[in-house]
């Protein structure tokens, strides 16, 4: 792999270090706040691999230029799908974020490993 | 308004979502909920009527003619999944009245059906399209919901469940997402029907294997096969009986079905089992799925969990059908997607009386129940016979296709080893039977048989199991017919 | 905050400026960037910001919480309403063409639609904000 190529394809790499970093937290974090925010960070890597697929090298925002025929546009359709994988993702942070709140009040703590021990000595006495 | 319905089958349920939000009594919301959810079987079985009579339907959202508008596109396959997923609704929210209004508080129910409704059209909506991010959105639409329904359960590990539910999910999401924007990239469509005449030429670009990758695990996170299973029991124990009934019954039915969609027909048979060798990725899995699931529910002391064991186990055997690689295979998974939707269904609305009258499914709950509830263990040892694969139910159909298409292939130890977990299924069920029937009821005298609002949508199941059982023809056909479509698939 | 004069000026000041931004972020979204997603946060976000200087109960008892959660499931109501109304006019579902001669139709239908998108937003953000806002902690 020719260090041309690595350059040129600098989105991918800056999707796949967001990526695995977004992967690690939701992984390796007991805490259910940080385990939305790696969540978060993972999502947004997608946002942005569907982001740079839409530019155009050149190209216009795709915005209509009355009268002007010999315009380069980028393409908006990946814009408008990320926006709505955006909601998604906002939607998804808040009902998860609900949830924390909910078993903060249930549980006392939001660390996993804490409520896991409550688990299994609520599941041992009965 | 013939013409409409592919629309209709979505629209139907999502406008009858904010509706009850609007309707302050929890009985109003239901009326609606019961309205929309049988609009939405009528539809659907005069979609599968119509797709019968003429072929594929196509629909273009806003005039926008495909492959540059979203296009609805229901051909066989998709109107047999519709039919699988409304009709467990039918049944499922009839059912869902006093059975949430037991375990649900009084001001949450108009959310209950609201949500319920949402996800509803988020699966028909998944199912019915032929646009791949509209997939996307349809699979959060009903993600979202489920998560919401499943945190409605009375433990406070309902909380929990849903949130491990919620984090597995969405990363399963993202990850479909992801493959979707990969193919994009190299074709750029999103058409199902144009992409797979797109797909071909890019077939050796390293992009189209990344991305069939991606779409792999996210669809096996979604349904939930071994060993990607892992939110899946607890979300199914501590959701509210009503939930359970319908998301054990759908939800998985519908990943399943995304995953023959864009790997059948979408990167098409060819690719799929010549160059990925997909049978041969699945094939071991699902074999470990089957005999270590079935082991595992035999050892859970709660029986709704030990019947989720026993979805995964499920879900084996239809991923069992897809890695055979034959049109029997492939009938045989079709067939399982409808004929466990009944019997789980049943099974776990039979759980919901004993949860109604007993305010518990622990094992040593359901002793003494067979005298005590006749009817509501009757309906659950009729399924569990189902499940098992005894003749003249419906798992004995499955099960029957299953053995043939192995036999086929001349695998002769898969077959061997559907019968051995049959057994398997026998101990687990026949552990549950002989606590309810051979154990004194030790609970309070008064206790009395389920109300019919409950009991009458389990026996409906019920019927069902047995009726297809009996008369498998029209299933046995349409399932075969559909087989056939995903295995030509629509490439060039 | 109810002490700091600069700010409760500050926010009485610009909050209709908020507002009025956020409809003009809508009405220009057919033709321009913008929309009712953009416009129902910048709308929530007006607000959340008086609700932050005046305090909850002073915003809840002008945008009451019912009023919010009505205006989340009006908002669905009037997004698949436009699709049933170009239904019954004899096009296919969010076929704008249906609504008026010529390119008005597109106009109209993406408007109608995307203020159906404003009111859910618009509503489903506040409600989010008073319902955490709101939340007294409450353990066990």
């Amino acid at each position: 792999m020719s260090l041309d190529l690595l350059v040129s394809h600098y989105n991918y790499w800056v999707v796949i270090f967001l990526m695995m970093v977004g992967f690690y937290i939701l992984i390796s974090r007991g805490n259910l706040i940080k385990k939305v925010v790696g969540l978060n960070v993972f999502q947004t890597s997608v946002f942005m691999l569907y982001i740079s697929m839409g530019k155009v090298n050149g190209g216009t925002p795709p915005i209509l230029i009355y009268g002007e025929t010999d315009v380069l546009y980028s393409n908006p359709l990946p814009h408008v799908l990320i926006l709505t994988a955006i909601v998604v993702g906002i939607a998804t942070t808040s009902v998860g974020l609900a949830l924390a709140v909910r078993i903060k009040e249930a549980y006392g703590t939001i660390e996993e490993d804490e409520i896991n021990a409550i688990e299994a000595r609520t599941e041992a006495t009965g | 308004m013939s013409a409409h319905l592919p629309i209709l089958q979505v629209v139907v349920p999502l406008l009858a979502a904010p509706f009850c939000l609007f309707l302050k009594r929890g009985r109003m919301a239901w009326g609606l909920a019961v309205f929309a959810s049988w609009a939405a079987l009528a539809i659907a079985l005069a979609l599968l009527g119509q797709v019968t009579q003429e072929g594929v339907l196509s629909y273009a959202i806003g005039d926008w003619v495909p492959p540059i508008g979203i296009e609805y596109r229901v051909d066989i396959v998709n109107a047999w999944v519709l039919v699988i997923v409304s009709g467990i609704g039918a049944v499922v929210a009839p059912y869902s009245m006093a059975s949430i209004e037991r375990e649900v508080e009084a001001g949450r129910i108009p959310l209950f059906y609201a949500a319920y409704l949402l996800c509803l059209s988020g699966l028909l909506g998944i199912t019915i399209t032929g646009d791949m991010f509209n997939v996307f959105v349809f699979l959060e639409i009903s993600s979202l919901s489920a998560y919401a329904l499943i945190a409605l359960g009375q433990a406070r590990r309902a909380l929990t469940s849903a949130f491990r539910y919620l984090i597995m999910g969405s990363v399963g999401a993202t990850f479909i997402v992801i493959g979707i924007g990969l193919l994009y990239v190299m074709t750029g469509s999103l058409n199902m029907a144009d992409l797979a005449q797109l797909l071909p030429e890019v077939w050796d670009s390293r992009t189209v294997k990344v991305a069939y990758g991606f779409l792999a695990v996210g669809f096996c996170l979604k349904l939930a096969l071994f060993p990607l299973h892992l939110w899946l029991p607890n979300a199914y124990t501590y959701a509210p009986s009503a939930v359970t009934a319908f998301m054990a019954s759908t939800a998985t039915k519908v990943a399943v079905y995304m995953l023959l969609r864009f790997f059948l027909t979408v990167f098409g048979a060819p690719f799929s089992f010549d160059v990925m060798a997909l049978d041969r990725v699945l094939l071991p899995l699902a074999l470990v799925a089957i005999a270590s699931m079935s082991l595992v529910a035999i050892f859970q002391v709660n029986v709704k969990r030990l019947l989720a064991y026993s979805s995964v186990a499920q879900i084996g055997y239809m991923i069992l059908g897809l890695s055979f690689a034959t049109v029997t295979g492939l009938t045989a998974t079709l067939l399982h997607l409808f004929n466990h939707a009944l019997m789980k269904g049943a099974l776990f609305m039979a759980m919901g009386c004993v949860m109604y009258r007993i305010g518990s499914v622990h094992i040593n709950a359901v002793a003494g129940l067979g005298r005590r509830m006749p009817w509501t263990m009757a309906a659950f040892v009729a399924g569990g016979l189902s499940l098992v694969g005894v003749p003249l139910t419906v798992g004995f159909v499955s099960k029957w296709y299953l053995i043939l298409g192995a036999l086929e292939r001349g695998w002769w130890w898969a077959a061997i080893l559907v019968l051995l977990t049959s057994l398997l299924a026998l101990v687990y069920i026949w552990r549950v039977v002989e606590v309810a029937y051979f154990r004194d009821f030790p609970g309070d005298e008064a206790t009395r048989e389920a109300p019919w609002t409950l009991l009458g949508p389990t026996w409906a199941l019920v019927a069902l199991n047995l009726y297809f059982g009996i008369d498998a023809g029209r299933t046995v056909g349409i399932a075969r017919q559909a087989a056939e479509v995903l295995m030509a698939g629509i490439g060039p | 905050m109810r002490g700091e004069v600069v700010v409760r000026v500050g926010a009485k000041v610009l909050a209709p400026f908020i507002i009025t931004f956020g409809l003009c972020v809508h009405f220009h979204g057919d033709y321009s960037p913008g929309g009712g997603f953009q416009a129902g946060v910048i709308l929530a976000a007006a607000i959340a910001l008086l609700a932050l200087v005046y305090g909850l109960e002073a915003v809840q008892k002008v945008v009451t919480p019912r009023f919010v959660r009505a205006c989340a499931a009006l908002g669905v109501i009037i997004f698949a309403g436009v699709g049933v109304v170009t239904m019954v006019l004899g096009h296919n579902y969010l076929g704008y063409d249906a609504l008026a001669e010529g390119h008005a139709g597109q106009h109209y239908g993406i408007l109608g639609v995307e203020l159906g998108v404003l009111v859910t937003v618009f509503g489903v953000m506040v409600t989010v904000f008073y319902l955490f806002a709101g939340r007294r902690g409450r353990t066990q």
